[in-house]
């Protein structure tokens, strides 16, 4: 399954002039790239808090489920580092907002369930049934930088940032808007990581989170985040990286067949595997797929350099947009962070990254990102 | 990247409180036939207070349409979705779904709520409780990665939830992916199936009306739930003159905006509303005067039809063309109604009617205008204006317009 189409018409890039991620790292300010990553001692990671009182109105953070928290602190720290303020403050509105997310508003949703079951479906409050809605994220954001753009919310699994990403290149590239804020946001509960470690997600036991992709045992550590991205038509003195395009499979018959969309994308871009300088590959600590990872590697890059992510922000559904925040400061930067560096230093130029991720072998995609 | 590409509809499917299939919707819609009765679907406090519109058919009963009486674990959503994406993909006459670029865009709002909120009951006892079979399949992309699975489309999948408006940004999504050249054809529309949640949910907002909704009428008392599930088969005009098939409608025209004045409540003046329409008109290329029938959002609501009403006499000024809410009909089925309604707007355009709105009696006091309350036919149906608003101010509008000559 791939739209590669999406990359043949090149009448507009797309550039990455700003962003924010909120993350189990110290992520908020891009100057700070992981010069120091935290290592846990876990199975479950957890978002730092980066202050949300500066990015929301304390009467509604009392109310505010944790991942709408996090989505509008990243969206505000992004529309900041874009420049996307007035003198006074107040942010400028992005034209369109689109976000993904795998599993929505777990937290509220769990609250909702809890309540309306205990209680015997008496006597509930509205609030976490408010909250629960998948869109939350996407419509606060808009709420509170008064955005009246296209707003959309894709929430399908591994496919959730990459479709948010897809629909910002189609409305980007037919001219429909000139930018957009794009992002993801997932966060793990206690309900959600147990049933997960139920249906055998995770490592068995706390797992020191920086030796996770040495492991061969079965299972990962769950993670969240929430990474936004401005994107605009226009190169700008802060651009960070061009994002080229993007392309998904799903299911997959073999590596061989993921293989070759991975040379038919390139090929959009009059790229070929030797003109990649860093492949950024999902690893995640956890044999039954990480072999999908090494198969497809040894067969299309076989000496190319690695770096990693999900040692630093764990696995979840939208956590490209961890690995897309990434790539685009080591293209910046031209430089890789020890700590994600997975084999062979890439010789600079850095000018083209690719991420490749799938989640548990159904949901395959590719994420093409350039120097600009 | 050029939009120059027209979206034709060439299939529709349906399930819903008033229909199985297409055929029977349309017949309950002519007959001005409500769907809306008592809850039997599960046990809850609010059956015999809280009326809804649900599908006439027990799971079992859907798993022997779509031909696995065997088969475990479906969600409710999932049947529903897998029963009326079959029967668009057969009034397209697909025979071969990998014949060109196929993707799938779904939408959803509660996804397998259906099948987890019996899970979570048990396993809020003990989190050893409860089977996992139950829960794997509460997120919203299980509905369309099965039906994905079912009329094997490979090309693309992908889910939207955009609470009440999701289906309809479903079709712009879709439409945008012909018009784009990535696909040529797009099965695309949503499902959702009633849930002890989402009732309770919208009780809590106190916005369940207890005698069944009666949308634009100054008496007004909130909505009623349903289910349902729509799609619609989108395909480009290569397709459409290369096999040369039957057309239904056209997508002329859609927008999508956003209120940004409340999580839930709409803006007293429509403005998301009013923006999403005109954004609609525009890409389009068509003006007001050319609507000649709405299909409102309409939910029944004190504030929803206040600020739909609001926004269509700013849009529209003197010159109102009928419209009527069809949601007495069918419920609020939330994820599903933009494609629900969608698929009515095919079917007021194919049959040249406007179906009414139904339990209306006393005009609001605020608005001038007034719904179409009996059934027309005969009507000159060129072009329908088709609303649907949600949560988190989500406003999208489509119109779907009488099909070209190619002739």
């Amino acid at each position: 399954m791939t739209i590669d189409n999406l990359l043949i018409m090149h009448t507009k890039q797309i550039y990455i002039n700003g962003l924010g991620n909120v993350s189990p790292q110290n992520t908020t300010n891009p100057e700070d790239f992981l010069d120091e990553p935290l290592s846990f001692e876990t199975n479950r990671l957890k978002c730092i808090d980066p202050g949300y009182k500066e990015f929301i109105p304390s009467d509604m953070l009392r109310r505010m489920g944790r991942i709408i928290k996090m989505g509008v602190a990243a969206s505000k720290i992004c529309l900041r580092n874009a420049g996307q303020t007035l003198p006074d403050g107040t942010f400028i509105a992005p034209e369109a907002i689109i976000t993904g997310t795998g599993m929505g508003c777990l937290e509220d949703t769990g609250k909702f369930l809890t309540s309306m079951i205990n209680n015997k479906e008496e006597l509930l409050t509205p609030t976490s049934f408010i909250q629960s809605t998948h869109n939350t994220v996407a419509g606060q954001i808009a709420l509170l930088i008064k955005c009246h753009g296209y707003n959309f919310t894709y929430v399908h699994r591994s496919f959730s940032f990459e479709s948010a990403l897809m629909d910002a290149i189609i409305q980007i590239r037919t001219g429909e808007v000139s930018n957009v804020l794009a992002g993801a946001s997932d966060e793990i509960t206690s309900h959600s990581f147990a049933i997960m470690e139920r249906m055998g997600h995770w490592k068995q036991k706390p797992f020191h989170s920086l030796n996770l992709l040495k492991d061969t045992q079965r299972g990962t550590i769950a993670g969240e985040g929430a990474s936004f991205f401005f994107l605009e038509n226009q190169k700008k003195q802060h651009t960070y990286a061009e994002l080229k395009g993007i392309t998904t499979l799903l299911t997959p018959a073999s590596v061989a067949e993921t293989g070759q969309k991975c040379k038919q994308f390139l090929a959009k871009h009059q790229l070929t595997m030797q003109d990649i300088d860093l492949v950024v590959p999902g690893f995640n600590g956890d044999i039954r797929f990480d072999t999908v990872y090494n198969e497809f590697i040894a067969d299309c890059f076989p000496a190319t350099p690695l770096a990693c992510f999900k040692h630093l922000c764990g696995e979840y559904h939208t956590a490209t947009a961890f690995a897309l925040w990434m790539a685009s400061l080591v293209i910046e930067k031209q430089r890789v962070p020890a700590v994600a560096l997975y084999r062979n230093e890439p010789s600079l130029p850095i000018n083209n990254i690719l991420i490749y991720n799938h989640y548990r072998n159904i949901e395959h995609a590719f994420i093409l990102v350039s120097k600009a | 990247m050029e939009m120059s590409k027209r979206v034709y509809v060439t299939g529709i499917g349906i399930v819903c409180a008033i229909g199985d299939n297409v055929p029977e919707t349309l017949q309950s819609l002519l007959m001005g036939n409500s769907g809306i009765g008592e809850i039997t679907l599960f046990p809850t406090k609010h059956k015999g207070y809280l009326p809804v519109a649900e599908v006439k058919k027990s799971n079992q009963e859907l798993l022997n349409d779509l031909g696995f009486p065997h088969a475990k674990h479906f969600t409710r959503t999932a049947l529903l979705g897998m029963k009326a994406a079959l029967e668009a993909v057969q009034s397209a006459r697909v025979n071969n779904i990998g014949d060109c670029p196929t993707g799938l865009v779904s939408a959803s709002s509660v996804g397998g709520m259906d099948r987890s909120e019996n899970f979570f009951a048990l396993f809020l006892e003990n989190q050893k409780k409860g089977r996992l079979a139950d829960v794997i399949n509460h997120d919203c992309a299980d509905t369309a990665e099965r039906i994905a699975g079912f009329l094997n489309i490979r090309d693309f999948v992908t889910t939207i939830s955009t609470a009440c408006s999701s289906s309809v940004n479903a079709l712009m999504f879709g439409a945008n992916l012909i018009k784009t050249g990535q696909l040529d054809r797009v099965v695309a529309g949503g499902a959702d199936s009633l849930t002890r949640f989402t009732i309770n949910g919208f009780n809590t907002l106190m916005i369940l009306d207890k005698s069944g909704c009666h949308p634009f009428d100054d008496n007004r008392a909130g909505l009623t739930l349903g289910e349902a599930a729509a799609y619609l088969v989108l395909e480009s005009e290569e397709i459409v003159l290369k096999e040369n098939k039957t057309v239904l409608a056209e997508v002329s025209g859609y927008g999508n905006a956003n209120d940004a004045y409340h999580q839930t409540a709409s803006s007293p003046e429509g403005k998301g509303a009013f923006l999403a329409m005109d954004k609609a008109l525009g890409s389009g290329g068509l003006k007001p005067s050319d609507i000649d029938y709405i299909n409102v959002h309409g939910t029944g609501t004190i504030n929803n039809d206040l600020s739909e009403g609001a926004a269509i006499e700013r849009l529209f000024g003197e010159h109102i063309p009928p419209f009527s809410s069809t949601k007495a009909f069918t419920g609020h089925t939330l994820g599903a109604a933009g494609a629900v309604e969608a698929v009515i707007s095919v079917l007021s355009i194919q049959n040249q009617a406007i179906f009414p709105n139904l339990n209306f009696q006393t005009p609001m006091k605020e608005l001038k205008m007034i719904p179409v309350t009996a059934l027309l036919t005969r009507q000159n149906i060129r072009h329908v204006l088709s609303n649907s608003f949600g949560f988190g101010g989500n406003n999208s509008a489509i119109v779907l317009s009488i099909p070209p000559s190619f002739q």
